[in-house]
């Protein structure tokens, strides 16, 4: 991984090694296709577009601002309560998510229902804390929170994506299936709405990325 | 000819690229000529593709009869006199473009796959390609025909290595596929072909009165078993429901209608070899000792009643037990464990037949399910018989002390 702890005193706000830190989870280390954390809540909210994009909005947030904030107190926090100091910060953002969501998205949040407030026990979450903020200072835990929350939030958006559009004919709740097609026979497929074909579609996600990205295949011993 | 184009394949041939393809083509057509160079060898005419041969051979009993039941049942709904020739045919028209759909995509992605993997196409879908039509309603639409056979093809096989190396056997993936995308093609009433192709319009004109495109099951789990049947006319059969069964003059998917078709595939299975007795009887088996067992503790549920020799002809259990129970790759390969596989088979689809209502019919699932198991199967019979060899030998040698 490239958890490297950060030496220099004055580096640029956006150095190389930055922007990794963005790039990275994008592909050579998504948090779902490679390190395949966080399938869970991928397979139970991508069966429409509009609560996958705020799921990712939420993860967004509390992966974000929990790493910030958890890199900012890493050294007041003793080390053999972290967890639980983690899980107190992680738990606050996840409420203010889950209320803001209650008060301007009611519906969505009733179809995200307990994922909302299981975004607390996200490994993508508690993993990013552990690994990464702990280690690290405020800026570069901020860039790293959002390149795997973006890592986890593209692959939710492809998902959600394909699932809607083969399993309702809608896209963000719009018809885009002409009425033409299903007067000629067309007609949707009930098993994208199925969490196993949303498992389906990870795999070939996985399999499209790594046959394009020959670093992640495994040498065999 | 086979010497005039195989040079232009060979290595540093124009269309050196394609050589999967005219291998596979070259051998399944005439008798390959390759020969061993060294070493002791056991010799055999029979290689994958005269298998597979003989399991096409062994399926096609179900196929004609599926095509004259196809128009059997369709003529029987409109109320008209059943006749062979018509009936033939009309099966005939319907049930062709199903298997040529579903041979044009699932050997055109197999070909697709070898010559990208660079690997000789080996014969695996020729069986599949033949299953998957004979696993479905007559009425289905062709696209989705193709969509289950890619399905199949690519999640069902090429994703764990290609033929011989695949967890579920194909061509019920290809089903399992259809049955949960598109329920309402392969449930309740399409089992009669009364549908134009695309499915979407219901021809009912001409229907006669009490018509109905459920199979026997799908009475059964709908009403209770009340002791009558019906034919797809409204008319009572209750008296020859068994024989009408197990000739298989009933609705129900293309192939699986006749327990006779079936039981001649798989004598033709068994007497070559080629399938697996164990497997089959032991399913037959299952699906009886469950059903008996039904039956003395029927009460509130009315289907727990039906006689249990009626699950044995009724729905798809022998063409499920001998066509795809005995899949020689996604089946258990220990003998006591094909027995227990078979058994399990049977057992499970009689259970998920009765227990739940959402599926009057349960041997896909059963199947589907055993054929994950199988491993496991075969796992703990060899472990039990190390563990039983190991403490023979420890007795024996106790006894020399």
């Amino acid at each position: 991984m490239a958890e490297v702890a950060v030496q220099q005193e004055k580096e640029a706000i956006f150095s190389k090694k930055r922007i990794k830190l963005l790039t990275d989870p994008l592909n050579d280390n998504n948090p779902v296709t490679v390190q395949v954390l966080g399938i869970c809540s991928s397979l139970a909210i991508t069966v429409q577009l509009k609560p996958a994009l705020l799921m990712f909005a939420g993860v967004l947030f509390v992966v974000a601002m929990g790493n910030v904030v958890v890199s900012a107190l890493r050294n007041l926090i003793p080390n053999r309560v972290r967890i639980i100091a983690q899980l107190v910060i992680v738990a606050g953002l996840v409420s203010i998510v889950d209320m803001l969501l209650k008060a301007y998205q009611y519906d969505v949040s009733k179809q995200l229902s307990v994922f909302v407030g299981l975004i607390v026990t996200n490994c993508i979450v508690m993993g990013r804390l552990e690994a990464f903020a702990m280690a690290n200072k405020p800026w570069p835990s901020f860039l790293d929170g959002v390149g795997n929350s973006v890592g986890y939030g593209i692959l939710l958006i492809i998902v959600a994506f394909v699932r809607e559009l083969f399993g309702s004919g809608k896209l963000l709740g719009f018809t885009i299936v002409p009425p033409s097609f299903y007067e000629h026979g067309y007609v949707n497929n009930g098993m994208m709405m199925m969490p196993p074909m949303a498992l389906v579609l990870v795999g070939i996600i996985i399999w499209v990325q790594r046959s394009r990205n020959t670093k992640l295949i495994e040498v065999e011993e | 000819m086979e010497k005039k184009l195989e040079p232009s394949f060979k290595e540093g041939g124009k269309l050196h690229k394609f050589w999967p393809l005219y291998d596979g083509f070259a051998t399944f057509l005439f008798v390959p000529g390759h020969v061993t160079h060294n070493g002791v060898h056991v010799r055999d005419s029979i290689d994958l593709k005269r298998t597979m041969s003989v399991v096409i051979l062994a399926l096609v009993p179900c196929l004609l009869f599926g095509m004259y039941n196809t128009g059997y049942q369709h003529f029987l709904a409109l109320g008209q006199t059943p006749e062979l020739g018509a009936s033939f045919l009309y099966g005939l028209l319907k049930v062709l473009p199903i298997v040529v759909v579903s041979y044009a995509v699932g050997l055109g992605i197999e070909f697709a796959f070898c010559i990208i993997k660079k690997h000789p196409i080996s014969e695996g879908y020729l069986v599949s390609g033949i299953l998957i039509p004979l696993v479905l309603p007559a009425d289905i639409p062709l696209w989705m025909v193709a969509l289950a056979a890619a399905f199949a093809v690519i999640i069902g096989k090429e994703i764990f290595g290609g033929t011989g190396m695949n967890v579920l056997n194909v061509a019920l993936v290809a089903r399992a596929f259809l049955f949960f995308a598109y329920p309402t093609y392969m449930s309740g009433d399409m089992w009669v072909s009364m549908n134009d192709r695309n499915g979407y319009e219901v021809i009912k004109e001409g229907l006669v009165d009490g018509y109905s495109g459920s199979t026997l099951l799908g009475q059964v789990a709908d009403a209770g078993f009340n002791g009558t049947f019906k034919n797809v006319a409204g008319a009572d059969i209750t008296s020859t429901v068994f024989s009408d069964a197990f000739f298989g003059f009933i609705p129900g998917s293309i192939g699986e209608t006749s327990t006779l078709a079936c039981l001649i595939g798989a004598a033709i299975l068994i007497i070559s070899g080629i399938g697996s007795w164990r497997i089959i009887f032991s399913t037959f088996l299952g699906a009886y000792a469950i059903g008996l067992l039904f039956n003395a503790v029927a009460g509130s549920n009315a289907y727990m009643a039906m006689p249990a020799h009626y699950h044995l002809v009724f729905g798809g259990l022998a063409f499920g037990a001998v066509y795809m129970a005995t899949d020689p790759v996604s089946a258990a390969q220990t003998k006591l464990g094909k027995l227990i596989y078979g058994f399990g088979i049977g057992a499970f689809a009689v259970i998920i037949r009765v227990v739940n209502p959402a599926y009057p019919e349960g041997v896909m699932l059963s199947i589907l399910f055993f054929n994950v198991m199988a491993p496991i199967i075969d796992y703990f019979v060899v472990q039990s018989n190390i563990n039983k060899r190991v403490k023979r030998f420890k007795l024996a040698s106790n006894g020399v002390k």
